[in-house]
């Protein structure tokens, strides 16, 4: 196993496109790490550079102690599994796996000994003499995997690798790749654009946005103090509440249809500034009717989803929605007042986008 | 899965299949029908009278060695321009598919040769092989190598097989490249990081990809070699020297057209016939099976 340290990596592509601008990352060394963002981000181009499948234009990538700039992938010692899986299509399950294992000269009781070991692991024993084309989806994401693994490289890279199952399927594969990972404590490194799979499979996620990282974090520090508007309306589901305001006094921020509270020790701003207000809609609660503070809402139509329900409507001209339980009465006016606890409110600059929290919550 | 259509006639079928097999019907089985007829006649040479003569074609000739020279010409030849044409345009392809700056201009100036009919063809490399005038024989000629195809049967054959594989690797180009593209990049990309070199790579994964379109194309150039390199043969050296370079369809026109042997020339196109469809089934049962992923 190694760590992934990354200095300053550039990517242009030859017609100018700057991918990637300048990413400085340490990933430390048996951890699963997500680069998420959307698409176009560079992420993917992150990953492949990674793999050597694409040329670093500048800085520096090291693999354990060792450069790789000008590595072949080949000789990188790292496995991948692509989105498409990308088996090869005219060999079995079994020389798909084997394959990387004879190009190295490996033995041959080896092989056997390993291909054995990973089939049984990925429950792929009934399938090894079919090829890819009689497999279903799932079936072949498993062998993909099992091709990374008997490799037994210092490092695995995922390239969106459950983008192409169902939804149920995807679930399921998730918490495989977790528990596989828990099992090989491999370093690996996930790419992907479903912040739910980030957020279920990192130990580090990393948040980019058109070619910079926004934010590096353990999954709920992330959730909790993003660093900046991207990652705080990109991370969670339904978003985080985006509203226009103007702090008034230390601890109290007004908006259109009302005013909030926030925490005057996180957030040092002078008294006039305008800023934008950001709440979950997990946070946001009925406010009782004696409560001076909170915003207020008109409704607007209901997003059943069993467990919860989603309420949509707005605040003045802005959009707003909360999320209530589904055990929890609904009221039956359309006018209400939300409130939200002072510790959930996040402001961030109006021009920059950047979180005013004092510590500058793991801004990379 | 069988895919099945419904029609709620019988006759509907049958239309729509009657062009295709009124075509083939007659353009293929009505002139076979008569070659394999006129095989069994002995005529004179004006088409005055014609005696069914059995066999007798076919056994007078496997008594010539000129046909059994033919035989192996056409071997030589046919071995070679296959060869030739088919490694050639691989490697030309697999050049092409590389992202290189201008591999638009490069895959269209490959294609070119396509569109050139082949006596044309034949024409162009008799002049630049043409032991006087030519500028390739004369550049030989200066570097001290006898070059003369009007006289040196081998000259002449080699000089029939660059202009025939000349005029084959477009067209076996362009499948290649079609395969090759077709073939994802993330499937390279695996056995790249699988830990297969370039050389290795092509041999064990885009190579095997590729044999459906090899073995397509193997049919397909051997069928060509055997019929449609009567032009080039025609234009470059007429058969000759001395019949060095006269390959099978060759003599069936010699023999019928200039001969004047239309039941020798008749026999000769029924063994052609036999020959390339008996290839055709060989390939087509043996090699196929193993091609297929």
């Amino acid at each position: 196993m190694a760590s992934v340290t990354l200095e300053n990596v550039k990517k242009v592509y030859p017609g100018g496109v700057e991918a990637v601008k300048g990413i400085t990352l340490a990933i430390p060394d048996g951890s699963f790490t997500v680069l998420l963002g959307p698409s176009g981000c560079g992420k993917s181009t992150l990953l492949r550079m990674i793999a050597g499948l694409e040329t670093v234009t500048d800085g520096v990538i090291r693999i354990g102690s060792r450069v790789v700039n000008n590595i072949e992938p080949s000789e990188r010692d790292i496995a991948m599994v692509f989105q498409n899986y990308a088996l090869y299509p005219h060999m079995t399950v079994w020389d798909n796996m084997a394959y990387g294992l004879k190009n190295r000269g490996t033995p041959k009781d080896e092989i056997v000994r390993r291909v054995t070991e990973a089939a049984r692991l990925l429950e792929l024993e009934p399938l090894l003499k079919r090829r890819p084309r009689e497999l279903s989806g799932g079936q072949r994401q498993r062998v993909a995997m099992g091709r990374a693994i008997v490799r037994e490289p210092q490092v695995f890279l995922f390239d969106e690798p459950l983008s192409n199952l169902d939804a149920k399927l995807r679930v399921q594969t998730r918490i495989e790749i977790r528990r596989l990972h828990n099992r090989l404590k491999a370093t690996s490194i996930f790419v992907t654009h479903d912040q739910v799979e980030a957020m279920t499979l990192a130990d580090l996620v990393v948040v980019m946005n058109q070619g910079r990282i926004e934010q590096v974090g353990a999954p709920l520090d992330v959730y909790r103090r993003p660093a900046s508007r991207f990652v705080a309306t990109f991370i969670g589901s339904p978003a985080m509440n985006m509203l226009r305001g103007r702090v008034v006094e230390p601890g109290r921020v007004e908006l259109e249809g009302g005013s909030l509270a926030f925490d005057p020790a996180e957030f040092v701003i002078p008294s006039g500034s305008e800023v934008d207000v950001g709440v979950r809609p997990e946070d946001l609660v009925i406010a009782s009717s004696d409560e001076a503070a909170g915003l207020s809402f008109t409704r607007e139509f209901i997003e059943e989803l069993g467990a919860t329900r989603v309420v949509h409507g707005s605040s003045g001209s802005e959009l707003l929605s909360f999320i209530l339980a589904s055990s929890a009465p609904l009221p039956s006016e359309t006018t209400l007042r939300l409130t939200a606890p002072s510790s959930v409110v996040h402001l961030f600059d109006r021009s920059t986008g950047a979180s005013l929290r004092r510590d500058g919550a793991g801004s990379a | 899965m069988e895919k099945r259509a419904i029609f709620s006639g019988k006759l509907l079928p049958y239309l729509l299949l009657a062009p295709q097999l009124v075509i083939t019907l007659v353009f293929f089985y009505w002139p076979a029908s008569q070659a394999l007829w006129q095989s069994f006649l002995l005529e004179d040479a004006f088409g005055l009278q014609s005696e069914f003569v059995w066999f007798e074609n076919y056994i007078h000739l496997f008594q010539q060695p000129d046909y059994y020279r033919a035989m192996m010409n056409t071997l030589v030849f046919s071995v070679a321009v296959t060869f030739l044409s088919l490694s050639l345009a691989l490697l030309l392809a697999v050049q092409a598919d590389k992202s290189i700056r201008g591999a638009g201009i490069y895959r269209t100036l490959l294609m070119w040769p396509y569109a050139v009919a082949p006596a044309v063809a034949g024409v162009l490399w008799l002049f630049m092989f043409q032991p006087s005038l030519g500028i390739v024989a004369r550049a030989m000629r200066s570097l001290g190598i006898a070059w003369d195809p009007l006289l040196n049967g081998t000259h002449a054959m080699i000089l029939v097989i660059l202009a025939a594989t000349w005029k084959q690797i477009s067209y076996n180009f362009l499948f290649f490249l079609a395969g090759l593209q077709a073939i994802p990049r993330s499937v390279i990309e695996a056995a790249a990081i699988d830990g297969a070199r370039p050389v290795r790579r092509f041999w064990t994964i885009i190579f095997p990809l590729l044999s459906p379109t090899a073995f397509f194309l193997l049919v397909v150039n051997v069928v060509y070699v055997f019929f449609d390199t009567f032009g080039i043969i025609d234009a470059v050296t007429g058969g000759g020297p001395s019949k060095a370079t006269e390959t099978l369809v060759y003599k069936v026109y010699i023999d019928g057209r200039l001969g004047g042997d239309l039941g020798g020339s008749a026999a000769q196109s029924v063994i052609l016939m036999m020959i390339v469809i008996a290839l055709t089934a060989v390939q087509f049962r043996y090699i196929e099976r193993r091609v297929t992923y």
